[in-house]
């Protein structure tokens, strides 16, 4: 396929309207060119680093105690025994929430605990912000029975479209706090999660839209500045928050503000926001009267 | 497109923190091979949200694991201040302001190794990614890992450029991308010739013996 390259997500519909592929499709074929590669290897590469997420799940499942901070660890084993038991009958105390959307939120938290504790996890696309794609992508792979060549597509889509982000906009929260991490992860999982059901390029761009609108400003204010509170449940905020925008766009809504403006606006939210709440723990739940008392015990202090 | 399919699905790396525990790793490798080696020395200066949250992010022993020559994704990295007592590696982390112009994840290292010093400032950009943006106190752009690169200190004088590209004509070497900077007229300058191949020791000793070239050190292109 002729090589097109794309900056921004405008420029990638355009490329796959043109060409009649989908997402995945163009962001593998521009990665196989620019890496110098073949398009079978990128996809062998991916399948690995799939197996490697896959690992620090099962791993994350078994963790039973709580970090050397006390703020995590053990909830993702708490999640999984109570979905064991809780989607079996009807009664009041049924889960709201659908079986999947909680298997993804339960797979976020065992690999964002076993990144807590030192672990070996895939960033994704940063560490803090590793659940979300994972979480949302492989729960719903596993409930709409897709094959790992579909799964694998659909992390292409997630990528490109956080390829988009660091070009136009940033991923790291000390340049744009949490937005540009939990942010950014949540627009590539609802980008995703819109690909794997079929959605056409610009559903998948305005299911990130959405995603990303909702989370813009989002603050990075971590207590004791560990990747652990807030950081492991606004993973799961970041998922329940991707499904939502993908139901959305299924549905036939659609994004008053298109994904590039929303960079635009994410580049402006990062450049006001205060250095206090970004990655530097001087603000926001940092402060709280707990992430003082967490940071003192610790001896993490500024 | 600045970022990679892999940069973004990446690194495979040990938490907590993508900028700063396996981009600080990252940011300690590279120092290491601009010297050479396993330092003796290093005095650590950690800027911004380094400098803040350093400790409960792991950077500390992220940035020591990486002059030790550990990946990012070496499980064993997080055992690196304690391997660094037994190689004798002298480290100490300073913190320190270096103003606007640097990112906030920053990290600059004085390192020595016997008898040769060197100061490098890298930052960590996010996602695990990095770029060295000073070394020995000459601005530096595109070392950022995306290729293999060859750095080369040399006297600013005519000729040395072509003499260095010379030799990596002769083996076939292709050059992607060249800088050059320095720090003034006739002093140290700064060649970074990123390329699409291998380059064998020989390459390098053969830089090495071009006339008024200090050093010259093998970067490899992260994955």
């Amino acid at each position: 396929m002729e090589y097109t390259e794309f900056k921004s997500a405008s420029e990638l519909i355009k490329i796959c309207k043109e060409k009649r592929k989908g997402v995945g499709k163009i962001v593998i074929s521009n990665s196989a060119s620019d890496l110098d590669t073949t398009q079978k290897e990128l996809k062998a590469e991916m399948k690995s680093r799939i197996t490697i997420i896959r690992e620090s799940i099962q791993k994350g499942l078994k963790i039973s105690k709580r970090s050397k901070s006390g703020l995590s660890g053990g909830d993702a084993k708490k999640i999984d025994s109570y979905a064991k038991k809780s989607y079996t009958k009807v009664s009041k105390t049924n889960p709201l929430l659908g079986k999947t959307l909680l298997k993804a939120i339960k797979y976020s938290f065992a690999i964002m605990e076993q990144n807590a504790r030192f672990g070996r996890i895939v960033a994704l696309p940063t560490a803090g912000s590793a659940g979300t794609v994972p979480g949302a992508l492989f729960a719903a792979a596993d409930d709409l029975k897709l094959s790992d060549s579909k799964l694998i597509d659909s992390m292409f889509v997630a990528g490109g479209i956080g390829m988009i982000t660091g070009e136009n906009a940033m991923l790291a929260g000390a340049t744009g706090g949490c937005q540009a991490e939990v942010g950014t992860a949540s627009a590539m999982a609802a980008g995703a999660l819109t690909s794997m059901r079929g959605g056409s390029p610009k559903q998948i761009f305005d299911a990130a839209a959405i995603a990303l609108k909702g989370l813009l400003g989002l603050v990075c204010d971590p207590i004791a500045g560990l990747v652990e509170c807030p950081c492991v449940k606004r993973n799961s905020t970041a998922i329940s928050n991707s499904y939502m925008a993908s139901e959305l766009v299924l549905a036939g809504v659609e994004s008053n503000v298109n994904f590039d403006e929303v960079l635009v606006a994410m580049n402006n939210v990062a450049k006001l926001m205060a250095p206090e709440l970004k990655e530097t723990a001087r603000g926001g739940l940092a402060i709280s009267q707990t992430g003082k008392e967490v940071a003192e015990r610790l001896g993490i202090g500024n | 497109m600045n970022w990679s399919i892999f940069d973004i699905v990446g690194p495979v790396m040990i938490g907590p923190s993508s900028s700063h525990t396996s981009g600080a790793v990252r940011l300690g490798l590279f120092a290491r091979y601009l010297i050479g080696g396993l330092p003796t020395k290093a005095d650590i200066y950690l800027h911004g949200s380094y400098a803040q949250v350093y400790k409960g992010h792991g950077t500390d022993i992220a940035l020591v694991a990486g002059l030790l020559g550990h990946s990012p994704d070496d499980e064993n990295a997080i055992n690196s201040l304690e391997e660094a007592k037994k190689l004798k590696l002298q480290y100490s982390f300073h913190l320190t302001d270096l103003g606007a112009d640097y990112h906030p994840n920053t990290a600059k290292f004085e390192l020595r190794r016997d008898d040769e010093k060197l100061e490098v400032i890298g930052e960590s950009i996010g996602a695990g990614n990095i770029q060295i943006v000073e070394i020995n106190k000459i601005r530096t752009n595109c070392i950022d890992g995306k290729y293999r690169a060859i750095i080369v200190s040399q006297l600013d004088k005519p000729g040395i450029i072509a003499s260095v590209s010379d030799i990596l004509s002769t083996k076939k070497i292709n050059i992607a991308q060249m800088t050059v900077s320095r720090n003034g007229r006739g002093k140290e300058a700064l060649s970074v010739l990123n390329i699409d191949n291998g380059v064998s020791q020989e390459i390098m000793e053969a830089i090495e013996r071009v006339p008024a070239v200090n050093w010259a050190k093998l970067l490899p292109k992260l994955t």
